[in-house]
C-alpha cells in the first residue's frame, strides 16, 4: 500500500475507535452497567439511566453515523480516494 | 363508516400501490433482480432498509413487551438499533466496495474457499427461513384481526402479494415497494402515538411526553415515569425504570442479550445485502445513517407508547367494576387478547403481578354474572385477575385515544406493511442464495443470464410457498428459533466479515474453524436450554444472549487458527487493501 493510503487507513481506524467508544459508553455503560446509579439523576421527568437505555442511546447512535459519514467524506477528499 | 369498511379501503389502496410499484419497476437482468441495478439513492435505500428491518414484531409486539417489562425492554431498543453503527462503521462501505451480490459471495472470495462459501450459504438460508416463517404468521394474524377473515386465508393473500412484486421486480421491485411500505408503517405508528401522548400528557411529541407530567386524573401533575414506578410497586411489580431487582434479568444477561442483538443485526444477510444496492461507498455509509434515522423514529416512539399504554391500562381498568370497562376492552376481549377471571367474585378487575390463570387462554362459551365471557382455564393462586396480550398495546391504541375509525384501519395497513416488507426482503435472500450462490457459483458456472433470472423467479416462488406453509402450520418452536437466528448471525457472519476486512492475516483455515466453532457452541447451548430443558449453565446467560459468547469464541478461534496456518495468498491480501479504499467502486459487478 502506498504510504499516503496507509495514513488514510490509520486515520479511518482512529475515527472508528473513537466513535465505537462513544457507542459502547452510552449503551453498555450508561444504559446498562450504571443504569441504577444514573437513575438518581433526573433529566426533566426521566431518570437519566433509563433515558439513556430507551431514548438517549438511540439518538446518539444516529448522530454517530452521520458524524462518521461527514468525517469520512472529508478524509476521502483529503487523500483523493473518492469515487 | 365502520372500521371494517375503512380497513378494506385503506388496506386495498395500499396493496394497489404496491402492485403498481411492482409493475413499474419490473426487471430484465440479474443485476436488477439481485441488487436493484446498484443505483438506489441513499435516502430511498434508508427507507427501504428501515421497512425491511422493522417486522411485524417491531410494529405490533415491541411496545407491548416494553410496557410489561419496563427497563428490561431496553435490550430490544438498544439491541435492534445499535447494530447499525457497527454496520455503518465496520461493514457497509467495505462490502459495497467489494461489490458482489450476496454475503456468501464475500465469504467465498475473501477466504478463497468453496467450503467457506457453503457454510455461509447454509447459515444465510437457515437464518432467513427462520425469520420469514414468523413474518407470514404475522401477516395472517393482522388479516384475521382486522379483516375478519381466517388466519390461513390471510396468509395466502399475503403470499400472492409478495410473490407478485418480488417475483416481478426482484430486489428493484422490493426496494421501491419497501419505500412505500415504510411511509405507510411510520404514519400508522405515529398518528395514534401522538394522539395518546396528547391525551395523557398534553404534549404532542411522544418522546417528550414520555418525560412529561400527567394531565388530570388521580395522578395529575406528577411525572409519568415516576407514576409508573409507583403504580408498578403498588401492584407488586418491579419499579418501571429500575433494573436488576428481584425477578428481573441480571446485568450480565442484559449485556449479553443487547450485544447479541446488535451484532446479530449487523450479521443478518437481508440487512447486509441492502448496502449492495447503492451506487457508491459514500452512499453506503450515508444510507446506513438514513436507515437508522428512519428506524429511530419508530424505536424512540415505541417506548413512549409503552409507557402511556401501561399508565392508561392500569388507570382505566385496575380496581374498576367490569361493567364499567371501556369499549376497547370488550372489543378486544372477543379476539382473546385480553381476558378477565373474577376470582374473588366482587365484579371488580384486580390487576396484580403474576399470571391470572394456567395454560393457554380458552373461553368456555358461557357468560358470567357480570356479562364477562368465562374461561376454561384453572385460576392460579395470584390475586391477579387480568390477562393482557403484548400486542394489544399497539392494536387498541387508536380506540383508547378515541381516534376515528380510519386510524384503526391505518394501523392494520401499517402492520401488514411491516410484515410484508420484511418477508419480501428475506425471501429474496433465500432465492438469491439458492439461484446465485448455490446454482450459478457452485453447480453451473455457464448458466446464461436468462436461465439465472428465471431460476431466481422460480426460487422466489418456492420460498414463498415454504414460508406460507410455515405460516399456516407454524412449528411450535418459531418463537424459540428467533433467538437462534440472531445467535447464528452473531456467531457466524459478523466476526469473519469484520476480520476479513480489518485483518489481512486471517485466512481460510481460521475462518472455517471460527464459523464452525461459533455456530457449534451457540447452537448447542440454545438446543440444550430451549429444547432439552437444561438450565442456562454458563453464568446464567439466557439463550437469547448466548450469541454474544459464540461471537467471542468465533473471533478467538479464527485468530488462533490463522496464526498457526500460512497467510492468505498475495492476491487476497491485495483485494483486502483495495476494499479499504473507496476509489473505483463502480456498480456491483458479477465477476
Amino acid at each position: 500500500m502506498q504510504p499516503n493510503l496507509q495514513e488514510y487507513w490509520k486515520r479511518n481506524l482512529r475515527l472508528m475507535v473513537v466513535l465505537l467508544a462513544i457507542w459502547a459508553l452510552v449503551s453498555y455503560v450508561f444504559g446498562i452497567i450504571l443504569v441504577n446509579e444514573l437513575n438518581a439523576i433526573r433529566l426533566g421527568g426521566f431518570p437519566l439511566g433509563f433515558w439513556f437505555a430507551q431514548q438517549g442511546s438511540i439518538f446518539t447512535f444516529v448522530i454517530l453515523i452521520f458524524v462518521y459519514v461527514a468525517r469520512m467524506r472529508k478524509l476521502d477528499k483529503e487523500y483523493d480516494v473518492e469515487e | 363508516m365502520s372500521i371494517l369498511t375503512w380497513t378494506y379501503i385503506i388496506v386495498g389502496a395500499s396493496f394497489g400501490l404496491y402492485m403498481y410499484i411492482a409493475w413499474a419497476s419490473r426487471v430484465k437482468d440479474t443485476k436488477g433482480f439481485y441488487v436493484a441495478g446498484g443505483g438506489v439513492p441513499p435516502l430511498a435505500n434508508g427507507m427501504a432498509t428501515g421497512a425491511d428491518w422493522m417486522s411485524a414484531a417491531s410494529f405490533i409486539s415491541m411496545a407491548g413487551i416494553i410496557s410489561f417489562g419496563g427497563f428490561q425492554g431496553s435490550v430490544y431498543l438498544m439491541g435492534w438499533t445499535g447494530g447499525y453503527v457497527l454496520l455503518a462503521l465496520l461493514l457497509a462501505p467495505y462490502l459495497r466496495k467489494f461489490g458482489k451480490f450476496t454475503v456468501p459471495d464475500f465469504v467465498g472470495d475473501r477466504y478463497y474457499s468453496r467450503t467457506a462459501r457453503i457454510v455461509a450459504l447454509i447459515c444465510a438460508i437457515f437464518v432467513s427461513l427462520t425469520y420469514v416463517a414468523g413474518q407470514m404468521r404475522g401477516v395472517g394474524i393482522v388479516f384475521s384481526r382486522f379483516l375478519e377473515v381466517d388466519v390461513n386465508t390471510g396468509v395466502i393473500i399475503g403470499m400472492c402479494i409478495v410473490f407478485l412484486y418480488a417475483g416481478l421486480g426482484g430486489m428493484k421491485g422490493i426496494t421501491w415497494t419497501q419505500v412505500a411500505q415504510y411511509v405507510v408503517l411510520i404514519v400508522a405508528f405515529t398518528i395514534p402515538a401522538v394522539a395518546i401522548s396528547m391525551k395523557i400528557t398534553g404534549n404532542p411529541v411522544p418522546q417528550l411526553g414520555f418525560g412529561g407530567t400527567i394531565e388530570g386524573g388521580t395522578y395529575g401533575g406528577r411525572f409519568l415515569l415516576e407514576t409508573l414506578d409507583a403504580i408498578n410497586q403498588d401492584l407488586g411489580f418491579a419499579a418501571y425504570t429500575a433494573a436488576y431487582g428481584p425477578g428481573q434479568k441480571p446485568m450480565l444477561d442484559v449485556l449479553c442479550i443487547t450485544l447479541a442483538l446488535m451484532v446479530g443485526t449487523a450479521g443478518l444477510p437481508h440487512v447486509i445485502v441492502r448496502f449492495y444496492t447503492v451506487p457508491t461507498v459514500r452512499a453506503a455509509r450515508l444510507s446506513a445513517g438514513y436507515a437508522l434515522l428512519f428506524i429511530a423514529l419508530l424505536y424512540t416512539t415505541a417506548p413512549a407508547v409503552a409507557g402511556f399504554a401501561r399508565y392508561n391500562m392500569v388507570d382505566t381498568l385496575n380496581d374498576k367494576p367490569y361493567a364499567a370497562a371501556p369499549q376497547w376492552f370488550k372489543d378486544w376481549e372477543k379476539t382473546g387478547l385480553i381476558a378477565w377471571l373474577d376470582k374473588n367474585g366482587d365484579g371488580m378487575i384486580q390487576y396484580r403481578a403474576g399470571a391470572a390463570f394456567t395454560g393457554k387462554l380458552q373461553f368456555s362459551g358461557q357468560t358470567g354474572p357480570h356479562g364477562e365471557p368465562l374461561l376454561k382455564n384453572a385460576p392460579t393462586n395470584s390475586p391477579n385477575e387480568l390477562y393482557v396480550d403484548n400486542d394489544i398495546m399497539v392494536l387498541a391504541n387508536p380506540q383508547i385515544a378515541n381516534l376515528p375509525n380510519w386510524v384503526v384501519a391505518l394501523v392494520a395497513a401499517g402492520g401488514l406493511a411491516a410484515a410484508l416488507s420484511t418477508a419480501s426482503g428475506l425471501l429474496l435472500v433465500i432465492a438469491s442464495s439458492i439461484s446465485h450462490d448455490l446454482y450459478y457459483r457452485i453447480v453451473n458456472r455457464k448458466a446464461s443470464e436468462k436461465q439465472r433470472l428465471l431460476l431466481g423467479r422460480v426460487m422466489i416462488g418456492l420460498a414463498v410457498l415454504a414460508a406460507g406453509y410455515f405460516g399456516i402450520n407454524p412449528p411450535g418452536f418459531v418463537a424459540q428459533v428467533v433467538a437462534l437466528a440472531f445467535g447464528l448471525a452473531a456467531s457466524s457472519f459478523f466476526p469473519i466479515l469484520v476480520l476479513g476486512i480489518f485483518s489481512k492475516r486471517v485466512n481460510r483455515e481460521g475462518a472455517i474453524a471460527g464459523m464452525v466453532a461459533g455456530i457449534g457452541f451457540t447452537m448447542l447451548y440454545i438446543v440444550q436450554t430451549k429444547f432439552m430443558g437444561m438450565k442456562p449453565w454458563l453464568w446464567d446467560i439466557t439463550p437469547e444472549g448466548i450469541g454474544a459468547v459464540g461471537m467471542v469464541i468465533n473471533f478467538a478461534v479464527t485468530f488462533l487458527v490463522s496464526a498457526m496456518t500460512p497467510p492468505p495468498p498475495q492476491e487476497i491480501q491485495d483485494m483486502v487493501e483495495s476494499v479499504r479504499i473507496p476509489k473505483g467502486a463502480g456498480a456491483a459487478v458479477d465477476h
